[in-house]
């Protein structure tokens, strides 16, 4: 009879304190977090009002100021971020080949490969910038290969995977051909990444465009050397326009490349 | 069958993609002129990348107080964001499904929630840096409008892709708006919401170690002043620290998942 009435439990006592041990250590650090953080209270009281106060001088923007200034750093950006997608390229593919298992047998350069793009993904792009502004001096080069090494971890981490999961039927009727690797390559393995890469560099190109508009601040060229200009000499009404600049190209990247993703996969 | 037929190759050149790769190239020579960058200066560059991990060598980890200090805020920074843009995106997300919510608050929601994703975090921190002035607050604000408008979004289309007969199930026994959203439709998306929010605040941490860049509290300040000093041997140890902080909740993260699984 008892066993009748018995309650069906997802899950066991030992996960079930697992579970909870885990939530009470997330809200442990919530709570360690908001007792020893900094924050200054007579600046979060007068938050609102000051961000009124701020908004209130952006209005109106100035857009007399867009030409010729903020249309040319706006150039430059769309530049530093493709021509930085592009260069990813020269560099991500290589590694990407040779970190696909199926492509690369050798263990050891697998993990090379994988160790290169790990260090370019867990450096950000505008520490990347940073540092080439360091060597380039400031700039649009160092803005360009900022976006470039940035991209490498993102974009061959992402073929690689695409290479991995590829027929291998194509590649072995091409190798019974006599076929060369060059064209193994080409004519096996590319028809089948083809999507993948395109959507990746469209993906990673839409990305670009967001970041390589703010690594003016550091020095690297493009809108974010306006931005910080206006910032810096307190012009308000500009710096609402160069934001709606940046608002506008972001918003139109993102919808040419939804539109350009449904016609290429 | 004609002859040509017969005679068709079986790789035939491709010529849209030759035109793309002709084209891509064009564009990279012009705006290689455009934006200045030259061999010379390539060859500069390189002496000069010596030079930089010459000095970067061995990395300084004397002032470890201040490191801690920094990367313990940058932390908290991203604890605090994290859990406040969770909170504010599960109504968000809730107003800007198109099958639980009418489409004039679905269109305001999702124009508002792109809005949020469009500026880049760092903007937005420069921003509220300047309105509320330097420190913590500033970067916890910045990151908060962040991730509010990436996880909205994300739980937004989960929720579009919910079974509905469920939903209709607890709406057939007359249940009000809170229990069908409770017993419909949280249990179908608290898994996935649950992994975007330990994704976010993965991004969170990686982007509270820059937002101290423009004064808005964590290591950020520390790396950012110690590039402006040349103090090189500092930033590798700033850099290093960084870079192991992100690995390690990597690894926590990923092992929360595992458990909750």
């Amino acid at each position: 009879m008892n066993a009748l009435m018995r309650e069906w439990q997802r899950f066991t006592p030992l996960e079930r304190f697992t579970r909870w041990a885990v939530y009470f250590s997330l809200v442990l650090a919530l709570v360690w977090a908001v007792r020893d953080v900094e924050i200054i209270p007579e600046f979060l009281i007068d938050a609102p009002e000051q961000m009124l106060d701020l908004l209130a001088r952006m209005w109106p923007p100035d857009l007399g100021h867009y030409h010729p200034a903020v249309h040319h750093a706006l150039v430059e950006t769309l530049h530093i971020a493709s021509l930085g997608t592009l260069f990813s390229f020269i560099f991500a593919v290589p590694l990407a080949l040779l970190a696909a298992r199926n492509i690369c047998p050798y263990r050891g350069l697998n993990a090379f490969a994988q160790l290169l793009l790990v260090t370019s993904r867990s450096v950000n792009s505008l520490v990347w910038a940073l540092i080439f502004v360091a060597i380039f001096g400031p700039g649009a080069a160092a803005g360009t290969f900022a976006i470039a090494f940035r991209s490498i971890g993102f974009v061959g981490k992402l073929l690689a995977e695409a290479l991995e999961e590829i027929s291998p039927g194509p590649l072995e009727a091409l190798n019974a051909t006599g076929a060369p690797a060059s064209h193994v390559l080409l004519k096996g393995a590319w028809p089948q990444i083809a999507p993948a890469f395109w959507g990746v560099a469209l993906f990673r190109w839409d990305i670009n465009i967001r970041e390589s508009a703010v690594l003016g601040l550091v020095g690297a060229g493009g809108i974010g050397v306006v931005l910080d200009d206006a910032i810096n000499f307190f012009q308000w009404d500009r710096v609402a326009t160069i934001l709606l600049a940046i608002l506008i190209v972001v918003i139109l990247a993102e919808v040419i490349v939804t539109r350009l993703r449904a016609k290429l996969i | 069958m004609s002859a040509g037929a017969l005679r068709r190759r079986a790789f035939p050149p491709n010529w849209g993609a030759r035109a793309t790769a002709l084209g891509l190239v064009a564009y990279a020579i012009y705006a290689l002129g455009q934006l200045d960058i030259t061999w010379a200066r390539l060859v500069i560059g390189l002496g000069e990348a010596g030079r930089f991990l010459a000095r970067m060598w061995p990395p300084n980890f004397s002032r470890a107080e201040l490191l801690i200090e920094g990367l313990l805020e940058s932390l908290q920074i991203a604890v605090i964001a994290s859990a406040l843009g969770i909170l504010l995106a599960l109504p968000l997300g809730l107003m800007a499904a198109r099958n639980l919510s009418p489409w004039p608050l679905v269109v305001a929601t999702r124009g508002f929630v792109a809005f949020c994703r469009s500026l880049h975090y760092v903007i937005v921190a420069i921003l509220f840096v300047k309105a509320i002035g330097f420190g913590a607050l500033a970067g916890v604000a910045a990151l908060t409008i962040a991730s509010m408008g990436f996880i909205a979004k994300l739980f937004a289309e989960a929720i579009e892709e919910i079974s509905m007969k469920q939903v209709e199930a607890i709406r057939a026994t007359g249940a009000g708006f809170g229990a069908v959203l409770i017993y419909g439709v949280l249990p179908q998306v608290a898994s996935r919401f649950i992994g975007f929010s330990l994704y976010q605040l993965d991004s969170n941490l990686r982007n509270s170690t820059l937002v101290g860049i423009v004064g808005a509290g964590g290591i950020g300040g520390t790396l950012f002043a110690a590039f402006k000093r040349f103090d090189y041997d500092f930033v590798a140890a700033i850099l290093l620290s960084i870079i192991a902080l992100i690995f390690i909740a990597e690894l926590i993260s990923g092992w929360i998942r595992a458990l909750l699984r």
